[in-house]
């Protein structure tokens, strides 16, 4: 909670949604979001350096029970690029679908963190705006989307050749005729303009409300004796559903990731 | 929700991220599943060999033994058979030899009868000689007549 200033609604909501900013140069673009970029970089760093750990000491023998929860949570992962993605999928978009789940996953998991305890916290190091949950944030779910979509990009440039990306730009879905041309592109355009608008807003949204929801219901606590019990309750509630809404995300997430990579890798 | 250089830091993170999993995560578990599926598979494809393996066994086992029994049984029935011949032998030999020692014995009995008649006609020519000699103690030259009484005892 803001310390200082008079606590409202408001003042509230704000304080949770302000991200803890620094310019590094002239105009709004050249700032960034410590937090956004601090909190990715450690569920990054802490949960594929989980997994580097496991498979360093990975044995082909008889495996521990930490190799085999390791090796369950790949062999998903594989298993769902491999009924989509008809390629040499070790070469690189099943190991890409693995970091985009897991770190997905771990970075929208940190809104089961109790939101006001972790404030508290920041605040006693001096931290008075700071954002828990990277993914709440529509530049990380950009960021992904469009390097998934640079990727897309170059992926159909280099399995269908400059000419025969264009081509099909050109001549597909509808013929090759010149008069469907103009649709055709106007289709593809759309294709391509919505594909990462779709795949980022879909996590940042779903991540994003699931914050507010926990934001209203803290709020609701501090309203007197009802408020806590039925806050305190739907809180529970609502943080068990999370699980699930985060963990659907996360493999939303990476199944559009695997097929708009497949989808790139075969042409019409 | 503004758009910021954030992004672009997260992209080089995201670039990172899956670099060092594209590098460093995936291919040594993928090698350690693949070595372990491997050698799974190994083992079953041993497994189901030996299965095989022993099923052979045990019907060459079995041939051996149904061959043994069959011997055994035949080597049974031979011997049965040579006891029953060899008995038989032994009938036919005794029935033989009995027949012989019978033959032997009648003759011997007959040679006995013969003898012992001889000995009786040479007792009985005797006695008759002596009986005629006492008849005729005087009439009669013993050595005169000895020729006579020769030929008459070899009559009797």
């Amino acid at each position: 909670m803001a310390s200082g200033t008079e606590l409202t609604p408001t003042s509230y909501m704000a304080h949770h949604l302000t991200n803890l900013t620094s310019s590094i140069g002239e105009g709004e673009f050249w700032t960034l979001h410590v937090d956004t970029l601090v909190m990715a970089a450690l569920t990054g760093i802490i949960s594929l350096g989980f997994l580097w750990w496991v498979v360093r000491g990975a044995t082909s023998g008889v495996p521990s029970k930490r190799q085999a929860f390791v090796e369950l949570a790949i062999e998903f992962i594989d298993n769902q690029v491999k009924s989509t993605f008809h390629g040499d999928r070790h070469a690189f978009v099943a190991p890409a679908a693995l970091t985009v789940f897991v770190w997905v996953f771990m970075m929208s998991a940190m809104d089961f963190l109790p939101i006001d305890i972790m404030a508290k916290g920041y605040e006693l190091v001096g931290l008075h705006n700071w954002r828990s949950v990277p993914t709440a944030d529509v530049n990380t779910t950009f960021a992904l989307a469009l390097s998934v979509w640079f990727l897309m990009i170059f992926f159909n440039m280099k399995v269908k050749g400059v000419g025969g990306w264009i081509h099909e730009l050109v001549c597909s879905p509808f013929g090759k005729n010149p008069l469907l041309w103009p649709i055709n592109i106007l289709f593809n355009l759309v294709e391509y303009i919505s594909k990462p608008l779709s795949h980022s807003l879909r996590l940042y949204g779903n991540i994003y409300a699931g914050e507010i929801i926990f934001l209203l219901l803290g709020m609701w606590a501090a309203t007197g004796l009802a408020g806590t019990f039925f806050g305190t309750l739907l809180n529970a509630g609502w943080a068990i559903f999370h699980i699930l809404i985060v963990t659907l995300q996360a493999f939303i997430f990476m199944m559009l990731t695997v097929v708009y990579l497949s989808m790139a890798h075969e042409s019409h | 929700m503004n758009i910021n250089f954030t992004l672009i830091s997260q992209a080089m993170a995201f670039a990172i991220f899956i670099w060092f999993t594209v590098r460093f995560v995936w291919p040594p578990l993928m090698r350690a599943i693949e070595n372990r599926q491997k050698t799974i598979a190994d083992g079953l494809a041993a497994g189901e060999r030996g299965k095989r393996e022993l099923e052979l066994a045990s019907q060459r086992s079995g041939d051996v033994v149904r061959e043994a029994k069959q011997r055994a049984s035949d080597i049974i029935a031979q011997a049965e058979k040579r006891a029953a011949e060899i008995l038989d032998e032994a009938k036919v030999a005794a029935r033989e030899e009995g027949g012989r020692i019978l033959v032997g014995a009648k003759a011997e009995v007959e040679q006995e009868v013969f003898r012992a008649k001889e000995v009786l006609r040479q007792q009985v020519a005797d006695l008759a000689l002596a009986g005629a000699a006492k008849i005729l103690r005087r009439e009669v030259d013993e050595k005169a007549h000895a020729e006579l009484l020769a030929s008459l005892k070899a009559e009797l």
